[in-house]
């Protein structure tokens, strides 16, 4: 059985067909890209899996069990953490506590013992801190710890953002465009981050991509998409190759 | 200017981040516990309101500064709160008892209403409350077996420890403050710790918070509940300052009043509440002196400026027609907001700062500092 599994997932619109039938698997510890036009559905497919959409049908599959029907806020505490095309952070937050909102599938204290600040609270929110210390230091976000996030450029954002969802400890990360809006050199550190987020913390990943360069370096497999159908699937040399795939992109 | 440099984990967390804060909240706690015996009974009372506005003010901060839900239906929860006691004196509970259950019975219904909240955003939530603090004026008025209509009811004083504590008293005082601070310790332990940043994940980006493991609906209904438990709490001793408590005490103006206190005092930090409350309270004596000095002064000024003393009188009866005119109050708070939103939309307590930040940076201060960028990228597709 697969990691990570979508069966037949459609999302129509009405008439539109966002998202048409499409199966594919995640396997444990790979990177998986899914390329695309404007439109071909790319985004909905993570929304579906974030559960922010409901399918029209189909079913998804995670570690064996059914989460189709899962709450969205139970998505994040079985272990997939997401990041947004356009950046969804807390802007009126520092750096520090919107990492922290990262760990809560990890809080377990209770409000009364929070309104008290009792000594296992205090202790928690340690050991949380730790933790996203470690975030903060594999992506290297020291000197922005303590700034609001509305203050922050736009690259320095997209970090953060990738920062919370690690924060998480999640088993399968989202990616969401990770390299748009970022200039070579921040999309050269995000393939390092990205590769090593698989090798260094075992995370699988699910990435939508529109930079082919760095869609070539970092993913295991490539699946194409257009008008929300799968068109071809495989290694990135081989989908980018594929007939379907570049009378998509360049027209027949 | 003061730099931190932190070498522990705990420097992140303490709620005092360096000594110089130590001193000069120990110097306020000093001023305040002296207040009563230093000055006139009229400005303690004044004090007493100062704590209660600023209760209800933390609670309000917390339900909209921080959680970002907007509320017009406080003076509501203050009434829930306030004819709790009123209703359990008279079977002699003691003061204790309904103290608590006053809080408990608040935060329930809070919590009831926080439930059709849930589908609610920014404007149409600020109806929905309206209507609720409508329904519970409108209950306090006819429910009259319980609450006795409009007649009102009249509040006992306080048995506490086997004493009575009188409204006028220093210890009432002592016991308003104190609910403060307890109120602003538990807020701030609450915003230090996983369920205060779920409010404020709430606040930015509900479709963020859920992504993260927020149980978005849960939490909002934390939020309601916790805010209206603190006004019962306010509610009570409200009750207990006025000694007579009628439905038309508790109307929309007051709900204003609270959304003025946190409006004015900043909503992005607990000072905010406290400052917006003294700026409220302050606003009677200022309406006095509009009614009973300011007509003769300008007269006064009218007539040295060679006014006939028959025209001086005639201003002086125009100006004094104008100051006890019906509405006055209103017309004043609706100019208030309006000034503090486009000129000070960071209130009181971020004016304060940038003061502080000034003489900190002295001649490098920039006004820029505090300048808000409008950001574009923001998705609205996902809410």
């Amino acid at each position: 059985m697969s990691y990570f599994r979508a069966e037949n997932l459609s999302l129509h619109f009405g008439g539109l067909k966002a998202v048409d039938a499409v199966s594919f698997a995640v396997e444990k510890g790979e990177i998986l890209s899914i390329i695309g036009p404007n439109g071909a559905g790319k985004s909905s497919i993570f929304n579906l899996i974030s559960r922010i959409y409901s399918p029209t049908s189909g079913r998804i599959f995670f570690e064996d069990q059914d989460i189709t029907e899962a709450p969205a806020y139970g998505i994040a505490r079985l272990g997939i953490a997401r990041t947004f095309q356009n950046i969804e952070l807390f802007e009126n937050a520092t750096v520090l506590s919107n990492l922290l909102v990262g760990r809560h599938r990890h809080s377990t204290t209770q409000l009364w013992q929070e309104l008290l600040f009792l000594p296992s609270v205090r202790s928690n929110e340690k050991a949380h801190r730790r933790r996203v210390e470690q975030v903060i230091e594999f992506l290297d976000l020291e000197p922005h710890r303590d700034k609001l996030i509305s203050g922050l450029p736009y690259g320095v954002r997209k970090v953060i953002e990738l920062a919370r969802a690690l924060c998480s400890e999640p088993k399968l990360i989202l990616l969401d465009e990770p390299s748009s809006g970022l200039n070579v050199e921040e999309t050269d550190d995000m393939s390092f981050w990205i590769r090593d987020m698989k090798s260094e913390l075992g995370i699988t990943v699910l990435m939508v991509e529109h930079d082919m360069t760095l869609v070539n370096r970092v993913s295991d497999r490539v699946i194409a998409l257009n008008y929300g159908r799968v068109l071809a699937m495989g290694t990135p040399a081989d989908v980018q190759v594929h007939p379907d795939v570049v009378a998509a992109y360049l027209g027949a | 200017m003061r730099f931190l440099f932190k070498t522990d984990y705990e420097d992140d967390i303490r709620l005092f981040p360096h000594s110089g804060y130590v001193f000069s909240y120990g110097i306020l706690l000093v001023l305040l516990s002296i207040a009563p015996f230093v000055l006139s009974s009229y400005l303690v009372s004044q004090l007493v309101f100062v704590c209660i506005y600023a209760t209800v003010g933390v609670a309000l901060l917390i339900l909209t500064g921080f959680t970002g839900q907007a509320s017009l239906g406080h003076a509501a929860f203050l009434a829930i709160g306030a004819y709790t006691a009123a209703y359990l004196q008279q079977f002699n509970v003691p003061f204790p008892v309904y103290f608590l259950a006053a809080g408990l019975l608040t935060g329930v219904i809070g919590a009831l209403v926080g439930f059709p909240a849930l589908r609610l955003q920014g404007i149409y939530l600020v109806i929905a409350t309206i209507s609720f603090a409508f329904i519970v004026e409108e209950i306090l008025a006819r429910w009259e077996s319980v609450t006795h209509g409009n007649e009102g009811m009249r509040i006992k004083t306080i048995q506490l420890l086997g004493t009575s504590v009188s409204r006028d008293s220093p210890a009432f005082y002592f016991l308003c403050l104190a609910v403060l601070i307890l109120t602003i310790v538990g807020a701030l332990n609450l915003l230090r710790s996983p369920t205060g940043r779920a409010f404020v994940a709430i606040r930015d980006s509900e479709t963020a918070a859920r992504s993260m493991g927020i149980n978005v609906s849960l939490y909002k209904v934390k939020s309601f509940a916790i805010s209206a438990t603190i006004t019962g709490f306010a509610g009570v001793l409200f009750a207990h300052k006025l000694s007579f408590i009628s439905p038309e005490m508790f109307t929309l103006q007051l709900s204003i009043e609270f959304i003025i206190v946190i409006l004015i005092g900043g909503t992005f930090s607990l000072h905010g509440a406290v400052l917006g409350a003294i700026f409220i309270v302050m606003i009677d004596p200022f309406l006095t002196y509009l009614k009973d000095d300011m007509p003769g002064m300008i007269a006064g000024v009218a007539a040295a400026f060679g006014a006939g003393s028959a025209r001086a009188a005639h201003i002086q009866d125009s100006v004094a027609a104008f100051a006890s005119a019906n509405g006055l109050k209103g017309a004043i708070y609706g100019v208030i907001i309006v000034l503090f939103v486009l000129f000070e939309p960071l209130g009181l307590y971020g004016r304060w700062l940038k003061i502080k930040l000034f003489f900190q940076l002295f001649p490098l201060y920039k006004r820029a500092t505090f300048k808000r960028q409008k950001i574009y990228v923001k998705s609205e597709r996902n809410r």
